[in-house]
């Protein structure tokens, strides 16, 4: 077996099992809720036109925009409810990605129940009646019964759904198989996404078969079919829950990490660092640009590195410049002031945001600067990573600039370096750490009218750990101590084509490299 | 005097600008076997099942062995009222045993009653004692019926109600069930009220023939005493089942 995937099985119990949990409270919580809806729906007809449109409605929210847009209304309600009763609670992890994936396994549940009540002969609701069932003992034994097949059809398309889409909580910080595909992606490890898949889909195929198990016990009145069945679902929960019972106590410390190749391998060091002391680290990655500094401040995430200017921006919303110091000093005070977060210092490089053309075209058209490229713009297709031309750094370029690109087009980054290396983009957003700028021959171009602000490395500590003198004193030896160099070949050794190392491996290497170990 | 079985005061029933029944009063006696004749859409269902409560009249008054059926809880009223209609209406997913000790079981019969009881049932209704394990899609149709008719018997009702029962059947089932359940009828001394557009089969199994018409009872009386009557709407019913009588005489000679 190669290492790569050997690595892989090594995680495979965690991440199953969190999958398992997920995908089976969903779909729990998602037949307590639709079934009720379902008799409701069949009973009136009333309300049966709102309650399946409304299925069908969450149905066509994309399923990865579901699951983010419950982090900002968990956040509001967590703020409520401590006003109200002096309790917070979590918007992170399992509860948005629960939420949400209890809401998309609700339309064929409902859909096929409401159909399969309906669909019952109505000579046998009249026998129902004529014998002298109450409505509640029609629904129990003779509705419900007869529904049973199509209602468990149902709940076999919801269950597929849910463990497909269940891959989609990562980047809202709850572990998944998606793991493997959302790190597998960011490092170009073709061989961890094919397995994050293989996992979910042979997850999916398994719950499915056992699910028709009962389906077709329901339909041909085998008892010892559906037994089967549901006992193989209830065996599979348990083993695969195993292992969170190791898993799930809570790690002392919390290392965060957003969605790119530098931030594994800090977020790696950082843990590593913890560990050497004796405390006990856990990684929640793949965490949104903005959703990471929100985890930190409410101390869902115990520490993490992010970028001085970006913080600038986004957190205390300034537009100024008044230069890499001074922001630097400013956001010292502001952010402790504001949210007792500790910014403990810089790495010692900056990853700024950089615009980036081949060399080769960059020649050929002569542009140098941001200026040379604002009069070449017309002719030019600008390439941007997903939220690059949402954030604040686009807005503050294009006004000082005047860019009028001929298109804009956003990639997912590894993409995005391989459409302006293809030629299918002209420029593209990159930083200036990334070891792919000097390895895919592109030149940053310079920046003289200072538009993007200084985008120093920071370590930052969640506000109930600065005084934890364990933490600051692993962490301390990092401050000043990694240049850019180091840096920016420590990410291309992840994101390289060939002989690409994993994050934790580059992490331990740039350590040794700096004598940090 | 004691209370009739069924009792109807001046019922009726409107559903829109059609009116199903008009001003509908009707004894019926312990023992009586009442066949409710008329065409379709006559009013002679709805008449029907605004006995058991499935159909709650908007005027007069219902009894039931002296108690108003308003004032009755529907479920429990229906348990007490044997049922049979021409879909018959077995659950499928319950064995023929189950199926008829439903009404037992909904009445809190314990499990050993209930078994005496199916068993008994299908003696009553000429089945096998086997034929308790199967399931209904296992019957043929006359089966079926006869297991239906178990059913409606089964919590030991003084009434019964039957909608067509026998009309999806073939003539030689029909005629066959028509006369075991006529002979239940009596040994079990029912009340029995059957809707039938078959005037034959009400001629042949009835003792007393209501004839119902745009909601109002038009005859009411012993098969002699509807053949002595001067309407004419009772006239051309009966027209039917004499000319056949007549012809059948011809072709099989005397002897029929």
């Amino acid at each position: 077996m190669s290492p790569q995937v050997e690595a892989a099985f090594s995680r495979l119990p965690e991440y199953l099992a969190w999958h398992v949990l997920l995908s089976a409270s969903a779909l729990g919580l998602g037949l307590l809720i639709s079934l009720p809806l379902a008799v409701a729906a069949s009973r009136n007809r009333h309300i049966r036109w709102p309650v399946l449109a409304g299925a069908s409605l969450i149905q066509t929210i994309p399923s990865l925009a579901l699951l983010a847009l419950f982090f900002p209304l968990l956040l509001v309600i967590s703020a409520a409810s401590e006003d109200l009763l002096g309790y917070g609670f979590s918007a992170l992890g399992f509860l948005p990605a629960l939420l949400a994936l209890t809401l998309y396994s609700m339309l064929p549940i409902v859909r096929n129940g409401t159909t399969g009540i309906l669909s019952v002969d109505p000579a046998i609701i009249q026998a129902a009646e004529g014998v002298g069932m109450t409505p509640r003992q029609r629904l129990f034994q003779v509705e419900l019964p007869l529904a049973a097949p199509v209602i468990m059809a149902g709940v076999r398309t919801a269950a597929v759904w849910t463990i497909g889409a269940a891959t989609l909580s990562t980047p809202v910080g709850q572990t998944s198989l998606g793991n493997y595909i959302f790190s597998g992606l960011q490092t170009e490890n073709w061989v961890l996404v094919l397995f994050g898949c293989g996992a979910s889909a042979l997850l999916a195929m398994v719950t499915d078969q056992l699910l028709g198990l009962i389906e077709a016990g329901a339909a041909k009145r085998d008892i010892r079919r559906a037994a089967i069945g549901g006992a193989g679902i209830l065996i599979g929960i348990i083993v695969a829950l195993t292992p969170l019972i190791s898993f799930g106590k809570p790690a002392s410390y919390v290392v965060g990490a957003k969605n790119f190749s530098e931030q594994y391998i800090l977020a790696e060091m950082i843990a590593e660092r913890i560990e050497d002391l004796g405390g006990d680290a856990r990684m929640k990655e793949d965490l949104g640009s903005a959703i990471a500094y929100r985890a930190l401040a409410s101390g869902e995430i115990d520490v993490y590195v992010d970028y001085s200017g970006t913080l600038w921006a986004n957190v205390l919303n300034r537009e100024d410049n008044p230069g890499r110091q001074a922001v630097l000093e400013e956001l010292t005070t502001e952010l402790a002031e504001r949210d007792g977060v500790l910014v403990l210092g810089s790495l010692g490089f900056e990853n700024a945001y950089a615009l980036a053309m081949r060399q080769d075209r960059a020649t050929a058209l002569g542009i140098e600067s941001l200026d040379d490229l604002a009069r070449r713009s017309g002719g030019l297709t600008m390439g941007g990573d997903l939220e690059f031309f949402a954030r604040p750094e686009w807005t503050a370029i294009n006004e000082a600039y005047g860019f009028d690109f001929r298109a804009r087009r956003s990639f997912q980054p590894t993409f995005m370096f391989r459409a302006v290396t293809s030629g299918d983009v002209d420029v593209i957003s990159a930083f200036s750490s990334d070891g792919r700028i000097a390895a895919d021959n592109l030149v940053a171009l310079a920046d003289p009218r200072q538009a993007l602000p200084p985008y120093d490395a920071v370590v930052l500590i969640a506000p109930d750990r600065v005084n934890d003198a364990r933490l600051l004193a692993a962490l301390r030896p990092l401050i000043g101590s990694i240049p850019v160099e180091a840096m920016r070949d420590a990410n291309y050794s992840v994101d390289r084509d060939a002989d690409k190392l994993r994050p934790v491996e580059a992490a331990r290497s740039l350590s040794q490299q700096l004598g940090l170990d | 005097m004691a209370d009739p079985r069924i009792a109807l005061e001046r019922v009726t029933k409107t559903y829109g600008a059609h009116q199903a029944l008009a001003d509908v009063s009707l004894e019926i006696a312990a023992g009586e076997f009442v066949a409710l004749v008329g065409a379709s859409g006559s009013g002679k269902t709805t008449l029907l099942k605004t006995i058991n409560g499935l159909i709650t009249p908007d005027g007069g008054e219902v009894r039931i062995e002296g108690e108003a059926v308003d004032a009755l809880t529907p479920h429990l009223l229906r348990r007490r009222i044997g049922y049979v209609f021409q879909e018959v209406g077995l659950f499928p997913h319950l064995t023929v045993a189950e199926n008829i000790s439903i009404t037992p079981k909904l009445l809190g019969w314990d499990k050993d009653r209930r078994a005496a009881r199916a068993a008994e049932l299908l003696d009553l209704v000429a089945l096998p004692q086997e034929m308790g394990a199967r399931f209904p899609a296992a019957l043929s149709g006359g089966q079926q019926q006869r297991i239906g008719v178990a059913r409606a018997l089964a919590a030991e009702p003084h009434i019964v109600l039957m909608d067509e029962p026998f009309g999806a059947l073939d003539p030689l089932t029909r005629d066959a069930l028509g006369d075991d359940y006529r002979a239940l009828h009596e040994r079990l001394n029912l009340s029995t009220v059957m809707v039938t557009h078959d005037m034959t089969e009400a001629l042949l199994l009835a003792d007393r023939i209501v004839v119902v018409a745009h909601g109002r009872v038009i005859a009411d009386g012993a098969p002699q005493t509807l053949a002595a009557s001067s309407d004419p709407d009772v006239a051309a019913l009966l027209a039917a089942p004499r000319r056949q009588a007549e012809r059948l005489r011809a072709r099989l000679g005397g002897a029929a």
